[in-house]
C-alpha cells in the first residue's frame, strides 16, 4: 500500500518535472490570446505614469503601453496596468507578470547585460539633477558636500550620485525610500537637504510640493539617464514590434503625420507617410501584426510630439522644454531608423 | 506516514519468526531503511529538480547567476554602518552592514521590550487603579495596531521636529532635530585606561561578593546587603581611580558645521523610529505574556509567601516572577523571533537593515534575485535560530525539576 503511494507520488513528481523547460509560446501570442497587454508602469509620475481620479492612466510611459496595444490589439485601451516600484520592476518582467516595462527605466549595460532584458529604444533623454530649497541658499551643486540626499532605492541615480561626489571630493549621505512620494515627503520634512533624481522628476515631484516655489532645481545634470520600455531577451519578435512601436511614434512626427491628419493622410500621403499607415508596403507584415498597425498607433495615441505635449510639454503642468527630446534636425536628438 | 510504520513494526516483531521464510524487503529493519533511502533519494532529486530547472531558465533567459556579483563594487552609499564603508566597497561589505544592523535594531529592539513587558505586565498587578488601567491600556491600544503604521507614525513625529540649523538644544550638549539625535561622546587620554581597569576589577568583585553572600547565606541564613555593597563598588572604585589620575578624559562635542553636526555621537532617526515602534509593539505582546506567567502561579503561593513574612515587593521578585517564567520563556522565544523578523519593515522608512540594503537596493542594482533572496533568507533564519537556541537553555532552566 505504502509502495504504491510513494511510487505513484514520484511518478506524478517525475512527469510535472519533465514538463517543465518549455517556455509557454511567445508574448506575442499570450498577448493575443488574452486580448489585453499587461504593462508595467510606475506606482505614479506626474507626466509619465499617473492615474486620475476615474481611474485612468495617462503618461509619457502609459503612451507606449497603449501604443503597444493598438498595434497589436487594434484598441488603445486594451492595457491592464500594474503599478511597481523601482524595485520590483525587473522581476516583475522577469517572471512574466507583465508583457512590457514602461516605467522611466534607464537604460544601462549591467541591466541590458545580465538581467535577460532588452531596451526597446528611448523614449525620453533626461539626466540626474538636484533640487534644494531656496532657503539653504545654495546656488550650484558643488557646495553641497557634507548635505544628505533623498533618492530613490534601486535607481540608477543611486550610482550617479556617489559618482559624482567621489569625483568632485565631496561627501554626501543617502536617505533611500522606496517611492518617489516618500522621497518627495523626506525633502519637505526637511530629512535630507536635497533630492536627486531624473531631471523631468523633480519637475514632476516639485508641482506636488506644498510651496513648489520654495525649492529650486540646480543647473548641473549628473549623468545620462536615456528612458525607455524594456522587454524580456530572447523574444526577437516582441521586441520587434516594441521598438517599432516606438519608433512609428517618433516617425509620425518626422512625416508630420498626426492623430488629426492620420485618416486623409492613408490615401493622399507622400509614399513614406503611406508606408507608415499601411497603404504601401508590408511593414506590418513584416512584424506579424495587421497593415494598419502604425495607423492605429497614431490614430489613437498620437504621434511623439502630440503624446509629449500632452503628457509633459506645455499642454501638462510641467511644462518641460523638448531640448534633447526634438527630432534630430530641430535641435534635438530624436531618431527614427528608416520606416521602409 | 512514519506513525504507520511504527505501529506496523510493532506488529512484526511479535509475530513469531518463521525460519528465514521472510522476504528481506518484509524484514522490519531493512523496510524502515529502504523508506529512508528512498525519501531521502526522492527529497535530493527533488531539491535538485528544482534547483537545475531554476537555473537552466534563468540561462535560457539570459540572466547572469552565481555570487561574483559579492566581489564588485557596490557604487551606493548607505546611511548607516558600523565598520567603515566606501561607495567602492564590494557588496559583500554591503551585506555585512546590513546584517549588523539587522542585530543591532534587534537587539535593541529586544532589550527595550523585555523591559516595558515585565513593566507593564507586572503593573497588570498593581493594587494601585490607575496604574492597572495605564498597563491595559498600553496592551490595548499597541497590541491591535499593525507595526508598519506604528513605524510610520514615529518617522512622521521625528519628521515634523526643527532642521538642523533650529535644532532642539540641552544645554549646548545635546542636540535634537529632523535628522537625528547628537549628543557628546566620552573620549578617553592617555590614563583613561586605569579607570577601564577599576570597572574590570569592580565588575569582578561584585561577582565575588554575590557568591560569598550567597554562600553564607546558605550556612548561616544571615542576609548581605549585596545591592548596596554592588553599586557601591561599581560606581566608588572607578570614581576614585577618576579623581586619583586626574579625569583623563574629555568630552567631543557636537556642533554644527556646514549642514550638519559634526562630532559626538549620532542616532539616525530612522533607527530611532524602529527601535521605538518595534519596542513598544512587542513589549505589549511581552506584557501579556508576562500576565499570563504570573497568573499561571498558583495563588497558594503568595499566601504561604505571606504567612512566612515576606515582604510584599520580595513575594513578586523572589517567588511569583521566577516560577512564571516556565510559562513565560517559550512565549518570549516566539516574541523575540517576531521582532527580528518585524525588523523588515523598516524598508518603509528607510533603515538600513540587512532586506532594505540587500535584497532592496544591491537586488535592484545586480539583479541576481534568486542568489540574493536565498543569502538573505539564510541570514534571518540563522539569527532566528540562535535567538532559539538561547531561549531554549534558558528554558531548560527554568522548567520545573520534578523530584
Amino acid at each position: 500500500m505504502k509502495i504504491k503511494n510513494i511510487a505513484i507520488t514520484l511518478a506524478a513528481t517525475g512527469l510535472i518535472f519533465s514538463a517543465q523547460a518549455s517556455v509557454a509560446g511567445t508574448t506575442l501570442e499570450s498577448v493575443k490570446k488574452k486580448g489585453v497587454l499587461s504593462c508595467g508602469v510606475s506606482v505614479g509620475l506626474a507626466g509619465f505614469s499617473q492615474k486620475d481620479e476615474k481611474g485612468q492612466w495617462s503618461g509619457l510611459d502609459v503612451d507606449v503601453c497603449r501604443g503597444v496595444a493598438a498595434a497589436v490589439l487594434g484598441d488603445a485601451s486594451k492595457v491592464q496596468y500594474k503599478p511597481l516600484t523601482a524595485k520590483e520592476r525587473f522581476t516583475a518582467l522577469q517572471s512574466g507578470e507583465i508583457d512590457i516595462l514602461s516605467r522611466n527605466t534607464t537604460w544601462t549595460h549591467t541591466r541590458d547585460t545580465s538581467l535577460g532584458l532588452n531596451f526597446a529604444g528611448v523614449i525620453y533623454y533626461d539626466g540626474a539633477g538636484f533640487m534644494v530649497s531656496k532657503k539653504l541658499g545654495v546656488k550650484s551643486a558643488k557646495e553641497l558636500d557634507g548635505a544628505n540626499a533623498c533618492i530613490q532605492a534601486g535607481t540608477s541615480t543611486e550610482l550617479a550620485i556617489s559618482d559624482y561626489f567621489r569625483e568632485n571630493n565631496m561627501k554626501y549621505k543617502a536617505i533611500t525610500f522606496d517611492t518617489s512620494d516618500q522621497t518627495r515627503a523626506g525633502f519637505e520634512s526637511g530629512r535630507c537637504d536635497f533630492l536627486v533624481s531624473d531631471q523631468s522628476q523633480l519637475y514632476a515631484l516639485r508641482i506636488g510640493l506644498k510651496n513648489p516655489d520654495g525649492a529650486l532645481v540646480l543647473p548641473e545634470v549628473i549623468s545620462k539617464e536615456p528612458l525607455g520600455p524594456v522587454v524580456r531577451q530572447n523574444d526577437d519578435e516582441w521586441f520587434n514590434i516594441v521598438k517599432w512601436v516606438v519608433n512609428a511614434s517618433i516617425e509620425g512626427e518626422y512625416q508630420g503625420v498626426t492623430s488629426k491628419n492620420a485618416d486623409d493622410l492613408k490615401s493622399k500621403g507622400n509614399p513614406g507617410q503611406k508606408r507608415l499607415l499601411g497603404t504601401e508596403g508590408d511593414l506590418g507584415e513584416k512584424l506579424g501584426l495587421s497593415a494598419d498597425w502604425a495607423y492605429q498607433v497614431i490614430k489613437q495615441v498620437g504621434n511623439y510630439s502630440e503624446s509629449f505635449d500632452r503628457n509633459v510639454g506645455e499642454g501638462s503642468p510641467l511644462k518641460i522644454a523638448r531640448g534633447l527630446n526634438a527630432q534630430w534636425n530641430k535641435g534635438g536628438i530624436l531618431y527614427s531608423p528608416a520606416m521602409r | 506516514m512514519f506513525a504507520k510504520k511504527t505501529a506496523e513494526q510493532i506488529k512484526l516483531e511479535t509475530r513469531p519468526s518463521g525460519a528465514g521464510a521472510t522476504a528481506f524487503y518484509n524484514n522490519p529493519k531493512y523496510r524502515g531503511w529502504i523508506y529512508q533511502t528512498a525519501l531521502f533519494v526522492f527529497l535530493i532529486g527533488f531539491f535538485y529538480s528544482i534547483i537545475s530547472n531554476t537555473l537552466d531558465n534563468m540561462s535560457a533567459q539570459g540572466i547572469k547567476s552565481g555570487f561574483s556579483f559579492l566581489n564588485t563594487s557596490a557604487g551606493f552609499d548607505v546611511l548607516m554602518s558600523l565598520i567603515p564603508y566606501e561607495t567602492t566597497d564590494s557588496y559583500s561589505q554591503l551585506f555585512i552592514i546590513g546584517i549588523l544592523n539587522t542585530i543591532l535594531v534587534s537587539a535593541i529592539g529586544i532589550i527595550f521590550s523585555t523591559i516595558l513587558g515585565f513593566i507593564f505586565g507586572i503593573a497588570y498587578f498593581s493594587h494601585n487603579w490607575l496604574i492597572k488601567q495605564i498597563a491595559i491600556v498600553y496592551v490595548e491600544i499597541f497590541r491591535n495596531i499593525p507595526v508598519i503604521l506604528q513605524v510610520i507614525f514615529w518617522y512622521t513625529v521625528f519628521n515634523a521636529l526643527p532642521i538642523a540649523r533650529e535644532s532642539l538644544s540641552l544645554g549646548d550638549a545635546i542636540f535634537l532635530n529632523v535628522t537625528g539625535l547628537y549628543f557628546p561622546m566620552l573620549v578617553g587620554d592617555s590614563g583613561s585606561e586605569f579607570v577601564y581597569g577599576a570597572i574590570v576589577i569592580a565588575i569582578i568583585a561584585v561577582f565575588v561578593i554575590k557568591r560569598w553572600a550567597k554562600k553564607r547565606q546558605d550556612l548561616t541564613g544571615e542576609q548581605f546587603p549585596v545591592l548596596w555593597t554592588s553599586l557601591g563598588i561599581l560606581f566608588g572604585l572607578p570614581l576614585l581611580v577618576l579623581l586619583v589620575t586626574g579625569i583623563p578624559f574629555h568630552l567631543d562635542y557636537p556642533a554644527l558645521r556646514g549642514f550638519n553636526f559634526r562630532g559626538g555621537v549620532s542616532v539616525i532617526p530612522e533607527l530611532i523610529s524602529l527601535a521605538i515602534a518595534l519596542s513598544v509593539y512587542t513589549g505589549a505582546f511581552i506584557a501579556e505574556a508576562v500576565r499570563a506567567g504570573i497568573q499561571s502561579v498558583p495563588k497558594g503561593q503568595t499566601e504561604a509567601a505571606r504567612s512566612i513574612g515576606l515582604k510584599e515587593s520580595k513575594i513578586m521578585s523572589l517567588i511569583i516572577v521566577p516560577q512564571s517564567m516556565r510559562v513565560i520563556t517559550p512565549m518570549l522565544n516566539s516574541e523575540y523571533q517576531s521582532l527580528v523578523k518585524n525588523t523588515t519593515i523598516a524598508t518603509a522608512i528607510g533603515y538600513p537593515e540587512l532586506f532594505t540594503v540587500f535584497a532592496g537596493s544591491a537586488l535592484n542594482q545586480v539583479g541576481q534575485a534568486i542568489e540574493i533572496m536565498f543569502m538573505t533568507l539564510a541570514i534571518y533564519f540563522i539569527i532566528n535560530m540562535v535567538i532559539s537556541v538561547i531561549m531554549n537553555h534558558f528554558n531548560k532552566r527554568t522548567e520545573l525539576s520534578s523530584r
